[in-house]
């Protein structure tokens, strides 16, 4: 494609357009597929709660996110008289755009993404470590004392669990020695019996965890918990703004699903080298429906933590352990 | 190249926009969302330099951990700050002071360069070529060679200054009550309730 249009208009204009059409390819593909696992989550939920869940809009109502769609875009936005309007309006759009720039260095397949930079998982993790920054301006911003407590709660769970996060991706970078996500994905090639979820088996489970905490899923979703704080930091959201929000927060946490498969489940590779006929992609997409079903179930099944206990699990369980390990596992690696 | 340039252009303006931000804007809290820009702006330079590693722990450390902080209190803080503002025309003296301090540095090492073209032009080879290595192994090989005993006592510093702060908060209050996650985790249903049988009309 690059070259396509470099011969067509010329090497700098030429790269330019490539890049865009291939960052609105990523975006459509991406927001597109977020509709359907929407109705994947809500189907997955009312399943194990022995409803229909959405059945009325399309076929099977396959079509339900698209009409909630239409619906929040067509209401019209409210703003408090009292909040900050410019903060008010930018906390949203932040959440949003973070949570889809972060897409650029995920390699769906060798060599299909935007970006392929040497440090992938930094910047990765930079950007996560941002969104804190659309719940504590949204909550900020509101100027009204549930959004606020909600935001400040979510920024201190936030930040708390983006600290094992972080140690669980450097056992993953010392396991294989590169921070470019291809290398990562090209370090495991070659069998299911390659993939780090098996040597890091305990990493694995604190990024899972940690993750469902770090995109306010449930059991963690205290910014949010509706039976104290009413609706956490977006009380006062409404229309698009809360659409954006909402968007935003399925594509982190879609954005993780994809970050598990690329760092501990082979990212494009096939559990058996035979199987690897199928195109990576499709492989990817597996991995990735399939971390997001184990989301759905978890939200389904386990019942919210408290906020000390959530604290507690952060910091005194979940540092330590991760501290530990990357220490083994240096040491590990040195001996052998 | 002309990306670069352009892209140059727009990280540097767009700095020096929001560091002025940072000190226009009234609400203490813009002035800290204008200092997070700032340093965006600080990041994309760095990338754009070649230096990605260090552009994005500027963006993990100082936006995502540092700024944070500053956000968290200067929200919590019922500070008048229109108040605090207006006594400030009496440290003009002084800042300005700095302020020329500072220039005439930047025009020192400016003006060397443009007295003396020999001094611009001494260029230092990197030890690893950047083209073979990639900038986070550079720093890893010089961080862990050279400056081992430099950058371990640095991390002794910092771990020293967290536990001090640590220490002087930390106070223990005799008469409170405590959580015992232990006695909580196992504590079983026999030991917390007692099934009775009444019979009607004797009560316990």
């Amino acid at each position: 494609m690059y070259d396509y249009f470099q011969s067509l208009l010329g090497p700098e204009w030429g790269y330019l357009a490539a890049v865009v059409l291939h960052i609105l390819l990523l975006v459509v593909v991406v927001l597109v597929a977020l509709a359907f696992l929407l109705y994947f989550d809500r189907k997955v939920w009312a399943a194990v709660m022995m409803r229909k869940g959405p059945n009325v809009v399309g076929p099977f109502g396959l079509l339900q996110s698209f009409a909630d769609f239409f619906k929040f875009a067509l209401k019209e936005p409210i703003i408090p008289a009292g909040a900050d309007k410019i903060v008010f309006m930018l906390a949203p759009l932040i959440s949003f755009i973070l949570a889809m720039a972060a897409w650029a260095v995920i390699p769906v397949a060798p060599g299909w993404e935007v970006s392929d930079i040497n440090v992938g998982i930094l910047y990765i993790f930079a950007i996560s470590s941002l969104a804190v920054y659309g719940i504590i301006m949204g909550g900020w911003a509101s100027n009204s004392k549930y959004p606020f407590l909600a935001s400040l709660r979510s920024a201190a769970q936030m930040v708390s669990y983006e600290v094992s996060i972080g140690f669980v991706i450097i056992t993953v970078i010392l396991m294989a020695g590169s921070l470019n996500l291809g290398d990562i994905v090209e370090a495991q090639a070659g069998g299911f019996w390659n993939w780090y979820f098996i040597p890091l088996f305990p990493m694995f489970i604190v990024f899972f965890v940690s993750a469902l905490a770090e995109t306010n899923r449930p059991p963690f979703d205290l910014p949010e918990a509706e039976s104290e704080l009413v609706a956490g930091y977006q009380i006062e959201y409404s229309s698009t703004p809360y659409l954006l929000f909402m968007i935003g927060e399925y594509t982190a946490i879609v954005l993780m699903c994809a970050l598990l498969t690329t760092l501990f489940m082979g990212g494009w590779y096939a559990p058996l080298p035979v199987l690897d006929v199928l195109p990576g992609v499709v492989w990817f997409s597996i991995k990735v429906v399939f971390f997001f079903f184990l989301f759905a179930m978890v939200k389904a099944i386990v019942p919210r933590y408290r906020y000390d206990q959530l604290m507690r699990l952060g910091w005194k369980i979940f540092l330590p352990l991760s501290l530990g390990f990357v220490m083994i596992q240096a040491i590990v690696l040195a001996v052998i | 190249m002309l990306w670069t340039t352009i892209a140059f252009w727009v990280f540097a303006s767009f700095a020096v926009l929001f560091a002025f931000g940072v000190i226009a804007a009234r609400n203490p809290v813009h002035s800290v969302l204008f200092l997070i820009a700032t340093f965006f702006q600080a990041a994309g330079l760095f990338v754009l330099l070649g230096a990605e590693f260090l552009a994005l722990i500027l963006v993990v450390v100082y936006v995502g951990a540092v700024a944070v902080l500053f956000l968290f209190v200067v929200m919590m803080l019922d500070v008048d700050f229109a108040e605090l503002k207006r006594g400030a025309l009496q440290y003009v003296p002084v800042g300005g002071l700095v302020g020329l301090l500072f220039l005439a540095e930047l025009v020192l090492v400016v003006g060397t360069v443009g007295l003396d073209p020999a001094i611009g032009n001494v260029t230092v080879e990197p030890v690893p070529n950047p083209t073979e290595v990639s900038n986070i192994a550079a720093l890893g090989y010089i961080l862990y060679t050279d400056y081992i005993y430099l950058f371990q006592a640095a991390g002794m510093i910092l771990l020293l200054a967290m536990i001090g702060a640590i220490v002087l908060t930390l106070r223990h209050k005799p008469h409170v009550r405590r959580q015992n996650i232990d006695a909580q985790v196992n504590r079983r249903p026999e030991d917390a309730i007692e099934v009775v049988k009444v019979k009607p009309g004797q009560g316990i």
